[in-house]
């Protein structure tokens, strides 16, 4: 066995621990900070798959931006100074059976395809220049990309308008 | 002495596997070697930075500084350190244990782990990932985890304002720093770090986009946190910000955080905008290509304590304002101008150095303009709200 595959190996479940950690943990802070561990797991997994930017992706987007905002949230809201809540409620036994399903049908299908379906890992060598082309390219995905765009630049602008204060003369009671 | 650095790592390498060592493992514990050298160095800049500061500033406020341990104080810091060691690491009741332990860690892993990506010589880098800016990035922006984590864990409500604060602070001055970070890229062609040095052969890239290069400088002194910004530790408003509960060295880690941090963003400005260890005979020495490194990052380092002595705090309602409603605007207005006429240089044949610095003369001047005319109509406006006649004492 080689480093990396004992490298591999202890992230791996280092990640999974921490993602049990999140649903199980009984203060909502601690279920956010194991998160972001769980999404650090997988960015170290990334690194060792030789995909480095898609590595420093899952940290930029799910690490700095989503996790912290989970944070964040959780300190704006009263929770932060609750001690506990129950962990489970009435629904956990059809919840886990659902996740056992899905777990087990993941497994099926893989197992199903066999190793001859598996792709060669791709070199990264000039992955990066065809996926930004890609995504500026008439046949590519501009359309996604774009609708992408108008969608955040819209999600902006509504944040800024729920956000403000009415002026004076346009009457308080907008609604 | 054309590679140095190759030569140690192919002695160690030959050192190692004449040991018996298998050579897979013996690259791992090169690796680990090197990163442990690396973070240690740029970690123990802290000793000699702390001495710098306040010696620096000392002499800007006519003081004289630290001058009785050892030579011109040179040990001062040491003995600091030593005494910071042996000094209880105290944690309050009803603080998250573990949480308050890890937060200054984390702050000091996120700056060191930047240096991993710096270029520091030619053919001496850590890792020269191709997406080294967004690398930074993303590492650096970890230490915010950090700073929440010790307002969150310590069950105090200054230390808490104080996060509320950073993340005001840290995150709104996040989105300056990635716009003005984009226009580098654009110049070079690429996120490497080696890369971004290398196309400044010709002409550092201050030349080019120099009001990038500013806002860069501004946003990630904010994001240091130092003062103009040092709103998330202000100790005439909320005592000491987040860090009001440590002592020891769990307080010393986010001291040297703070400094390794301030030294860190000299260093990328160093590399990303004043072209790194380019120099005269940089090339055929890569150690000179060091020293030209340290000198350019040192010079940034001094500007940064030179703001540090000068300026006042701002308000926070100043520093949103400042943030949102003049540097945010201008990044993405310098980053469109930029994107459209770098294009329009390459594709007509002008002059890439003239035609930037037009561009960037006319950005300024209509900022200028823009900043005119509103302060005009602000003070139109105040003009019209009546004031209590001030009461002047008659000169005889």
């Amino acid at each position: 066995m080689t480093p990396e595959q004992l490298l591999f190996l202890a992230t791996g479940a280092f990640t999974l621990i921490a993602s049990i950690m999140v649903v199980t943990s009984p203060r909502l802070v601690h279920g956010g900070l194991w998160l972001i561990a769980a999404l650090a797991g997988t960015a170290v997994l990334f690194v060792l798959l030789e995909n480095g930017f898609l590595a420093v992706v899952q940290v930029a987007i799910y690490i700095d931006a989503i996790a912290i905002l989970i944070i964040i949230v959780v300190m704006l809201t009263r929770a932060v100074m609750k001690e506990t809540d129950p962990q489970i409620n009435r629904t956990w036994l059809l919840a886990s059976l659902a996740a056992l399903l899905l777990f087990g049908g993941l497994l099926a299908i893989i197992a199903l395809l066999g190793p001859a379906s598996r792709p060669a890992l791709v070199q990264p060598e000039g992955g990066l220049d065809v996926l930004g082309k890609a995504l500026v390219d008439v046949d590519g995905f501009i359309l996604p990309f774009e609708i992408a765009s108008v969608l955040l630049v819209a999600a902006l602008i509504g944040a800024i308008v729920v956000a403000r204060t009415p002026m004076r003369g346009e009457g308080g009671d907008w609604r | 002495m054309s590679d140095p650095f190759g030569g140690i790592d192919n002695f160690l390498k030959d050192l190692l596997i004449g040991f018996g060592l298998d050579s897979t493992f013996v690259a791992v514990i090169l690796k680990l070697a090197a990163a442990a050298v690396l973070g240690g160095l740029a970690g123990a800049t802290a000793i000699v930075l702390i001495w710098v500061e306040r010696k620096l500033v000392a002499r800007i406020q006519d003081r004289l500084g630290p001058n009785r341990v050892g030579p011109y104080g040179l040990l001062q810091t040491i003995a600091d350190a030593l005494k910071l060691l042996t000094k209880e690491v105290l944690i309050p009741a009803g603080a998250d244990r573990l949480v308050f332990q890890m937060a200054p860690l984390l702050v000091v892993a996120s700056v060191i782990g930047v240096w991993a990506v710096m270029p520091l010589a030619p053919g001496l880098i850590g890792s020269d990932v191709n997406v080294g800016l967004l690398y930074i990035l993303s590492v650096g922006s970890i230490g915010t985890l950090g700073i929440m984590m010790a307002g969150l864990s310590s069950n105090n409500k200054y230390a808490l304002l104080g996060a509320f604060r950073t993340v005001a602070q840290m995150v709104s001055f996040m989105v300056p720093l990635i716009l003005s970070l984009l226009i580098p890229t654009l110049l070079a062609g690429s996120m490497g770090m080696a890369d971004i040095v290398n196309s400044q052969a010709g002409l550092w890239f201050i030349f080019l986009a120099p009001l990038a290069a500013l806002i860069f400088f501004v946003s990630s002194i904010a994001e240091v946190g130092r003062t103009p910004f040092d709103l998330m530790e202000a100790d005439s408003e909320i005592v000491a910000g987040f860090h009001i509960e440590y002592s020891g060295m769990a307080f010393g880690m986010f001291f040297v955080g703070e400094f390794v941090h301030a030294f860190t963003i000299s260093a990328l400005m160093a590399v990303i905008f004043l072209g790194g260890w380019r120099g005269p005979g940089a090339e055929a020495f890569p150690l000179l290509g060091l020293v030209y490194f340290l000198i350019k990052t040192s010079i940034m380092y001094f500007v940064v304590i030179w703001v540090r002595a000068t300026f006042p705090r701002i308000r926070i309602d100043q520093m949103n304002a400042f943030n949102w409603k003049f540097v945010t605007p201008l990044a993405l207005v310098v980053l469109m101008v930029t994107a459209i006429v770098d294009k329009l240089a390459i594709e007509s044949g002008w002059p890439r150095f003239l035609v930037h610095v037009i561009a960037n003369l006319l950005m300024v001047v209509g900022t200028l303009v823009i900043l005119r005319t509103q302060a005009a109509a602000l003070r139109r406006r105040l003009d019209v709200v009546p004031e209590a006649p001030v009461t002047q004492p008659e000169t005889a």
